[in-house]
């Protein structure tokens, strides 16, 4: 059938199985909208800011668990997108970013609103298009899709000038995409796996660090029955957590920069580490060169280019986890570890102080959160900024299932809490969705409670507010002499912006009010604000310096009373 | 990831398409990665490029070139031609400053290197060599003395020897070739004018 490129645009979004695209109009998208009521199977939901945009593409594609879109126009609409057009890249996830361009005849000559979109992402995406014939939109839509989704899945760019929307064309859809520079791995190599399984069966002390990937390769099955037969201990990534129950037996929750003190430990003291979906990133390793020396490293990742880049390895397996996994496990044989477990318990113990609570009547960061976590239920989605919230989440949220914690891992994108909760409870609207967001973070893209109120998304904010960039802070206070500069930052009266936007709005200055408010956030059926006003100058803790090894994790002062222990 | 440094010889077969050469050399740019030299030219297959890449690194390093161009969806096919039985050949054009007298000795040079002159004027010569490096900077070296006026250097292209090839994968379909081949590829001719 021959229709515009515009429709073709369209008809290709259903195709790939895309429901919902993040846009925002402009100049020369006008023709696509111009078709889009003829299309009202993709429902299209007007952000208010193209960043937010990509970050709810994200979001949505991280809690849905499939492929997110976003659409944007030329020039400054493509570059709004970037930011989350990398985050996306950074923790490899499904998203399809669409732009338009100026005309082709006016490509290459300064046109208005124009910009180099695709030279411009070149470096932030798994691949990308600047579609010059109509006729190559269908299949240029297909395989984009398959590149996002399949493999180390990640962020694809499609950037189509005016004309092209214009233009007409056959549709034809392609029935199979293959691309020939584009492999995904086969079967993890036997010998490999044999290798592997020799150093797993005769390991005294080894170590499992599960990472975003066995959550993308939806392996958390497979991880848990390796985990269990080999009785090996877990610990996590940042963007791992939530691939084991934090409830498990062999959950020994986040290690890294503010891991904690015994998952830290394990990690260096470990004499077999097992790496399975993750990218041995340096927020989680530490200083590179002085990983644990004594440790062989086990390394199964579907990317090649994870192999040896950041860690020497003993053994890479190039696979898909869920694949893997139950090789490694027929492989090895039953185990268990005790005296290792008991080390670690052991450490867990005696070091309990160093994530704990501060105890007393003020309204800590620490407590608002994890009392957030008690009011969940089994579905809830955890949204968050960047920062100290952030990693107080990580430590004292308990994620149970995979999906359940969206943050911008890689990038550290401060901002993402909010349009990524957005598009989160898009892709689950009866999911109770909680977004923790920083005071800073809030206030660079709070523009999207209103595509919230619009579309009626009743996602609950809870804005740490301490009136620091605190991360900031705490390193000008650590590693600066307590030099402040530009870390203190005014604020609006977040009840009356709520309220502004036309949403319910709380304030939490009392300790004792807590957990009241969130049972109101709860019950309340749309969007909430509250704004949580906590101690100015908390600290996380225990903390890996930036440049230190993780053996040299440093614990927080030793409180003078027994208090709340976090766990 | 230790080692002294060695220059790399890494083919990598890629799409002819535009924007190719921007991705490899971004991906270069971007992980630190340092380009010696880098030739590109048409294949025997249609809509085939191959690149020659000269990469000045560790031997961990150039591990981790290979695997992430491998990962550019535009490149097909990546091989390290170092210290593989290759032939290796590398064209420059020197201009030379030589007077009329000085231009017997200097043609003689030209012969023990199996150079050749390509261009004759009156203080000056050009002369053309293809050869490896260890011959083409023992050429510069005895020509210094007389006075290097310009040199140009395709970089290094290097093909296996014997009857071993660098694998370009089977032909694709004819829809496939003709999306490949327009894919990002302004249409010939007037386009409409369409103003925003």
């Amino acid at each position: 059938m021959r229709m515009s490129g515009a429709d073709i645009v369209l008809e290709s979004l259903k195709r790939v199985g895309i429901d919902t695209v993040f846009g925002y109009p402009g100049g020369v998208v006008l023709p696509l909208y111009d078709r889009w009521p003829a299309h009202p199977e993709v429902r299209h939901i007007l952000v208010r800011h193209e960043q937010g945009g990509g970050h709810a593409a994200d979001g949505y594609a991280r809690a849905a668990g499939r492929l997110g879109c976003a659409l944007a126009t030329s020039g400054p609409g493509a570059t709004n997108l970037v930011t989350a057009v990398q985050n996306a890249m950074m923790d490899s996830v499904p998203t399809l970013f669409v732009t338009g361009n100026v005309a082709r005849n006016l490509i290459g000559r300064d046109g208005f609103q124009e910009a180099d979109a695709t030279g411009i992402t070149t470096p932030c995406v798994k691949h990308n298009y600047l579609v010059m014939h109509a006729e190559n939109l269908a299949h240029t839509f297909a395989e984009a899709a398959y590149l996002a989704t399949t493999g180390r899945p990640g962020p694809v760019h499609i950037d189509i000038p005016k004309d092209v929307f214009i233009d007409e064309a056959e549709f034809v859809w392609p029935e199979e995409v293959s691309v020939r520079g584009y492999h995904l791995p086969g079967a993890a190599d036997e010998a490999d796996i044999a290798r592997a399984a020799a150093l797993i069966d005769t390991a005294e002390r080894p170590l499992i660090i599960a990472g975003h990937g066995v959550i993308l390769g939806e392996a958390w099955e497979e991880l848990r029955q390796f985990a269990e037969h080999t009785g090996i201990p877990v610990l996590n990534t940042l963007l791992g957590l939530g691939s084991i129950p934090r409830t498990h037996v062999l959950s020994y929750g986040m290690m890294g920069m503010h891991g904690s003190y015994e998952a830290n430990m394990a990690a260096s003291n470990a004499d077999l580490v097992i790496g399975i979906g993750n990218r041995m990133d340096d927020r989680a390793i530490g200083r590179f060169n002085d990983f644990n020396h004594h440790a062989k490293l086990i390394h199964v990742d579907i990317d090649a280019g994870e192999h040896g880049k950041n860690l020497p390895t003993e053994v890479p397996i190039l696979g898909n986890v869920k694949d893997v996994l139950p090789q490694l496990r027929d492989a090895t044989r039953r185990n268990s570890h005790v005296d290792w477990i008991r080390w670690i318990d052991d450490v867990r113990e005696k070091h309990a102080h160093s994530m704990a609570i501060p105890s007393g009547p003020q309204m800590t960061s620490q407590g608002v959160i994890k009392r957030i976590s008690e009011r969940c239920d089994d579905e809830t989605v955890i949204v968050t900024g960047v920062g100290q919230h952030q990693m107080w989440a990580a430590q004292h949220m308990r994620f149970t299932y995979p999906h359940q914690l969206i943050t911008s891992g890689g990038l550290g994108t401060m901002g993402f809490e909010v349009p990524a909760a957005m598009g989160a409870q898009v892709a689950k609207p009866d999911a109770l969705v909680w977004s923790i967001c920083g005071d800073g973070g809030f206030q660079m893209t709070l523009q999207e409670l209103a595509t919230m109120v619009d579309e009626h998304l009743p996602v609950k904010m809870a804005i740490i507010n301490n009136g620091y960039l605190g991360m900031v802070r705490q390193w000008q206070e650590l590693f600066y002499e307590d030099n402040y500069v530009s870390v203190a930052i005014s604020q609006p009266d977040f009840v009356k912006l709520g309220e502004a936007y036309g949403i319910k709005a709380l304030r939490v200055t009392d300790a004792d009010k807590i957990d009241g408010a969130i049972e109101e956030a709860n019950d309340h059926d749309g969007p909430v604000l509250v704004d949580f006003q906590v101690e100015a100058e908390g600290n996380v803790w225990p903390m890996v310096p930036a440049g230190s090894a993780l053996s040299e994790t440093v614990e927080a002062p030793r409180p003078e009373t027994p208090s709340e222990v976090a766990r | 990831m230790s080692g002294e440094l060695r220059k790399h010889t890494v083919v990598a077969l890629v799409e002819d398409r535009p924007g190719v050469l921007n991705r490899v050399a971004s991906l270069f740019r971007r992980r630190g990665f340092n380009i010696d030299s880098l030739a590109v030219g048409t294949t025997e297959e249609p809509g085939i490029s191959r690149m020659t890449i000269v990469v000045a690194s560790e031997n961990g390093i150039v591990d981790q070139v290979q695997k992430q161009l491998a990962k550019l969806i535009d490149v097909i096919e990546v091989a390290d031609l170092t210290g593989e039985d290759a032939v290796i050949r590398e064209l420059a054009l020197v201009k030379v400053a030589c007077t009329t007298e000085q231009r017997r000795e200097v043609l003689d040079l030209v012969d023990i290197f199996r150079a050749r002159a390509v261009d004759v004027a009156p203080g000056s010569l050009i002369i053309q060599i293809v050869a490896e490096e260890r011959q083409f900077n023992s050429l510069l070296e005895n020509l210094e003395p007389y006075g290097i006026l310009e040199l140009t250097r395709t970089g290094r292209i290097a093909m296996l020897r014997g009857d071993r090839t660098t694998a370009a994968p089977d032909p694709e379909s004819e829809e496939m070739q003709r999306f490949r081949h327009s894919s990002g590829r302004r249409p010939a001719g007037e386009l409409p004018y369409v103003s925003d």
